[in-house]
């Protein structure tokens, strides 16, 4: 753990502890170390001992290094003498096709707020808070009149943003761009297959996997139960980085739910539910247009979905609170090249003082939003802690998936990542594909936007999720993309059409994602 | 090899698709069939003494003459309390009970009176508990039809009055009603009731042989639950049947509110623990095989025939199962395209077992198929292996014999059972 910290030299060691300051875990270790201080018998040459040995206490020590842990995996990259407008993509091209698609965004929710005379933001008059805040455990009974909101964007349309980005600075002698068959045409270093390999090595053939091989009846017994004792030691060890690496192998149902907090460093205290509760009064104060769009894609996927639909209405629970979260905002102005929207408040227009972001946590949710959270339901009964493991799974892993940037996480590496591969080790395929005029991408988009939820079996989005937790990396998605497209080979190299494609790849439901992904990192 | 001749009574597609996708050559229930698919009532009139009809060695057919002392509601309480009553003086370990009077292990049927023949006994309970809700069910009525809910007793002398049912002539199966404690505290998820619907195939009751299908499914009301004593009228809070569901303005055609028992047993697994789900688990197939163990002795084992039942089991919520009741056919008409898929698999996996691939139905048959025949269907309880498997466990020791009755409980789990 400690050569982690040291693995990335001085300057990073001193960005860490300049994060750490802001935590309210310094604040805390602060205090402890006063106390301890202040009391009657310490020695001023005993002051460095007494400290450490303060640290080295198991609890807090494992408090600590999960925080580091946590910085480091999410600001790995960073390098902290760049400016902050360069941190935010260093290739302007496709900073710019980002702004470019907010701002279309912005256009097209305003435009439906004209259309349908409604205001971005309202405040509910106290009856109708009132009303709200009864109903707030069965929101998707009596909802609004939702037919006429439409979704602002599907996968569709943002993977036409996605294929019109082409390099301006890049001239081919043959005007052919790269000798790429994808429509994905940027110059981006991808993995390769080998280097997936080594990254994802514990999943390999000769290592047992939960999720799938203690399903066999002969392993039940020796390998199953080892796993959950294991499991339960790795649970009670409390720290971050040992749950990753034992969820390499796939957690067990039963231990998933804890080892996921564990990994992403969630523990619900008294300030966490007083934050949520905050979050909540907040809708039932006011009222977005957000929230009917949210309204309108639960209704649209999760309400219609034989996995999920039980569910419903905790996903309110979720996802209303979630577009009030500043701290959503925040890792997106931070982390990401998202510039979130910005109004006025009414009759404010123009003045930079009464500027806001829209909505507060800076999302605007597309056609599909809600299947980020309806897996997790299978895994916390509670709302408040379903609302934090989603929101920080948000914040570390699923932004990337709706935002333009050349982050090698991002949407457009994991889709050139999907083509590369694809062309590379299933050429034939490819090649059919194509001539029948049937971009690959175009199919698999989708699943990697959502990460493939409501398209797997429950089941095994959460198999699937455990692993892109546990190796931090959203690279498993065009993994698994390739795979079932050379699972289905001979069926696709029998079709004509875009359409028939489109069928031999839509029930993805009996497939089991293990023995896939296994197949096309490790068989060939 | 002659091409197996089918008849059957139904047009329903999850059936003919199945039958014309094996090549069978329809007959009529008349001709000469080798196997049969009937409507309890052809049943009923292929074994009535008048009819005089005899099955030959190569006919099978999918149900047992007397399958009502299972799935009729009244019977199958009779039946199991008797059962009860006799373990009880054998002694056996399995009637054990606790303080209060009521069985540590078989407990597993909401309490329960028929009416109007047991209303006094109903009534003196009723006055020991008042404040309980009770559910009212005609004996010969399914899907949801004729059931309403009462608190009160002179709810109950109404009723009484308006079925102007005469104390001096005895009533017929119609108009007998059985009245059981309601579950008010039915396990919710999202806020709403549900029961399950499991599928059990039996090829024989004696030795017993009987299979669980493993993608049964939960089905769920569309409006939130509420005990409330005001809202007991409202069907669509307390009914889950599919035909109850169906008329009110919030059923969902995409799923109709079905969701698999495998993502109930990812649910519970994953937000209460493995030892919580395989608990809840293992009391669903402990009741299961139980109820039938109840009727094995009066169910007349005709070797022509099997039958696949759908069983209704309601948890509650300290996730203690409770059959309901037992249906003797279960719908197969599809509502969703998914729920057609495993209707339609459950028809050619009960075919496969009953009719090994590649033969002709013959009564001869061991009874005990091939695992890859099995598809999704797991064995429940095979008696013939269990006693096998004492057998060679007594031989081994003989210790484990008296050890009260989770042993006794533990020592059926072998091989032959679902675990």
């Amino acid at each position: 753990m400690n050569d982690d910290c040291f693995m990335y030299g001085n300057d990073h060691q001193v960005q860490v502890l300049q994060a750490m300051k802001t935590m309210e875990l310094y604040a805390d270790l602060m205090e402890t170390a006063q106390k301890e201080v202040n009391k009657s018998n310490f020695k001023l040459t005993d002051l460095q001992t007494s400290i450490e040995l303060m640290f080295n206490d198991k609890g807090r020590n494992g408090t600590l290094k999960n925080a580091i842990y946590k910085y480091i995996c999410i600001h790995a990259a960073k390098h902290s003498e760049v400016p902050i407008d360069h941190l935010k993509d260093p290739i302007s091209y496709v900073f710019k096709a980002q702004q470019s698609w907010e701002k279309k965004i912005m256009k097209s929710l305003n435009s439906m707020c004209t259309e349908l005379n409604v205001p971005l933001a309202r405040q509910r008059t106290e009856k109708e808070q009132k009303e709200f805040s009864q109903m707030w455990t069965a929101l998707g009974a009596d909802g609004p009149d939702f037919s006429q909101i439409r979704p602002v964007y599907a996968p569709k349309d943002f993977l036409e943003v996605v294929t019109s980005l082409n390099n301006v600075n890049y001239r081919s002698a043959n005007n052919n761009g790269f000798n790429l068959w994808g429509i994905i045409q940027i110059p981006l270093k991808n993995r390769t297959m080998d280097e997936l390999r080594i990254q994802f090595n514990e999943m390999s053939i000769n290592q047992w996997q939960s999720g799938m091989d203690d399903e066999q009846d002969i392993f039940q017994e020796i390998f199953h139960d080892d796993r959950i004792k294991l499991g339960q030691k790795v649970i009670a060890s409390k720290l971050a980085p040992l749950a990753c690496e034992f969820t390499k192998k796939g957690s067990s149902i039963s231990l998933r739910g804890d080892l996921w907090c564990q990994m992403l460093g969630i523990k619900i205290d008294d300030v966490d539910v007083l934050y949520y509760e905050k979050l909540k009064s907040n809708v039932l104060q006011h009222e977005l247009l957000i929230d009917n769009l949210l309204y309108k894609d639960v209704k649209l996927t999760a309400t219609n979905d034989d996995h999920y639909f039980v569910f419903e209405d905790f996903l309110y629970q979720v996802l209303l609170p979630f577009s009030r979260d500043t701290v959503v905002l925040r890792n997106l102005l931070e982390n990401s090249t998202a510039t979130p929207a910005r109004s006025f408040i009414r009759g404010k227009v123009g003045m930079e003082h009464f500027e806001v972001y829209y909505p507060p946590s800076g999302v605007i949710p597309f056609h599909g939003f809600a299947m980020y959270v309806s897996p997790l339901c299978y895994l916390y009964k509670e709302p408040i802690k379903l609302y934090y493991v989603f929101r920080e799974l948000y914040m570390c892993y699923f932004f990337r998936l709706h935002v333009l940037s050349t982050d090698p996480q991002g949407i457009l590496s994991l889709s050139q990542l999907f083509e590369t591969l694809l062309q590379t080790h299933e050429a034939e395929l490819f090649y059919h594909l194509k001539s029948v005029n049937c971009q690959p991408l175009k199919i698999a988009f989708k699943w990697l936007m959502r990460a493939f939820s409501g398209f797997l079996a429950s089941d095994q989005v959460l198999i699937l999720w455990d692993r892109i937790l546990a190796f931090n990396s959203l690279e498993i998605l065009s993994v698994l993309a390739v795979a079932i497209f050379t699972f289905r080979k001979t069926n696709l190299m029998k079709v004509q059409t875009y359409s028939a494609a489109e069928g031999v790849l839509a029930d993805l439901t009996t497939l089991q994602v293990l023995p896939l992904i296994q197949l096309s990192l490790f068989c060939k | 090899m002659a091409k197996l001749r089918y008849a059957c009574d139904q047009d329903k597609s999850v059936l003919m698709n199945n039958f014309e996708a094996r090549g069978w050559i329809q007959v009529n229930p008349e001709d000469d069939f080798n196997f049969y698919w009937a409507n309890v009532q052809n049943i009923r009139n292929i074994f009535s003494i008048e009819s005089g009809y005899r099955l030959s060695d190569d006919q099978f057919i999918n149900h047992f003459p007397n399958h009502m002392e299972l799935t009729r509601k009244d019977l199958m309480v009779k039946n199991i309390k008797r059962y009860r009553k006799d373990l009880e003086k054998e002694g056996s370990p399995l009637a054990e009970k606790d303080e209060n009077g009521r069985f540590v292990h078989l407990d597993f049927i909401p309490q329960t009176f028929m009416l109007p023949s047991d209303y006094n006994l109903f009534v003196e309970e009723f006055r020991k508990n008042p404040n309980t809700t009770w559910i009212m069910k005609p004996c010969g009525k399914a899907r949801g039809i004729g059931i309403f809910l009462v608190n009160k007793l002179s709810q109950l002398k109404k009723w009484s009055r308006d079925g102007k049912t005469n104390v001096f002539t005895p009533p017929t199966a119609k108009e007998t009603y059985v009245i059981s404690k309601y579950i008010d505290n039915p396990l919710l998820i999202g806020g709403k009731k549900f029961d399950l619907r499991l599928y059990v195939l039996v090829t024989s009751f004696k030795p017993l042989k009987c299979y669980m299908y493993k993608l049964g499914f939960c089905r769920f009301c569309t409006v939130k639950y509420n005990a409330n004593v005001n809202e007991l009228d409202n069907m669509f809070v307390h009914l889950t049947n599919v035909s109850i569901q169906k008329q009110g303005e919030d059923y969902n055609s995409i799923h109709g509110g079905k969701w698999t028992v495998q993502n109930l047993r990812l649910f519970l697994e994953g937000t209460r623990g493995k030892e919580i789900a395989d608990k809840l688990f293992d009391e669903i197939n402990w009741l299961t095989v139980h109820s039938l163990k109840a009727v094995s002795g009066c169910i007349s084992n005709d070797r022509h025939c099997f039958e696949c039942y759908g069983y209704d089991i309601i948890i509650d919520d300290n996730l203690k199962p409770w059959l309901i009741e037992v249906n003797a056919s279960p719908s197969l008409t599809a509502t969703t395209s998914s729920d057609r898929i495993m209707k339609y698999k459950l028809i050619s996996d009960v075919i496969n077992i009953v009719i090994p691939p590649g033969e002709l139905p013959d009564v001869r048959w061991s009874r005990i198929p091939a695992k890859e025949n099995l598809g999704s269907f797991d064995i429940l309880y095979d008696e013939e292996l269990a006693q096998a498997d004492i057998l060679t466990q007594e031989i081994k020791s003989r210790v484990g014999q008296a050890t009260g009755t989770r042993g006794a409980r533990d020592s059926k789990r072998t091989t032959s059972t679902w675990k």
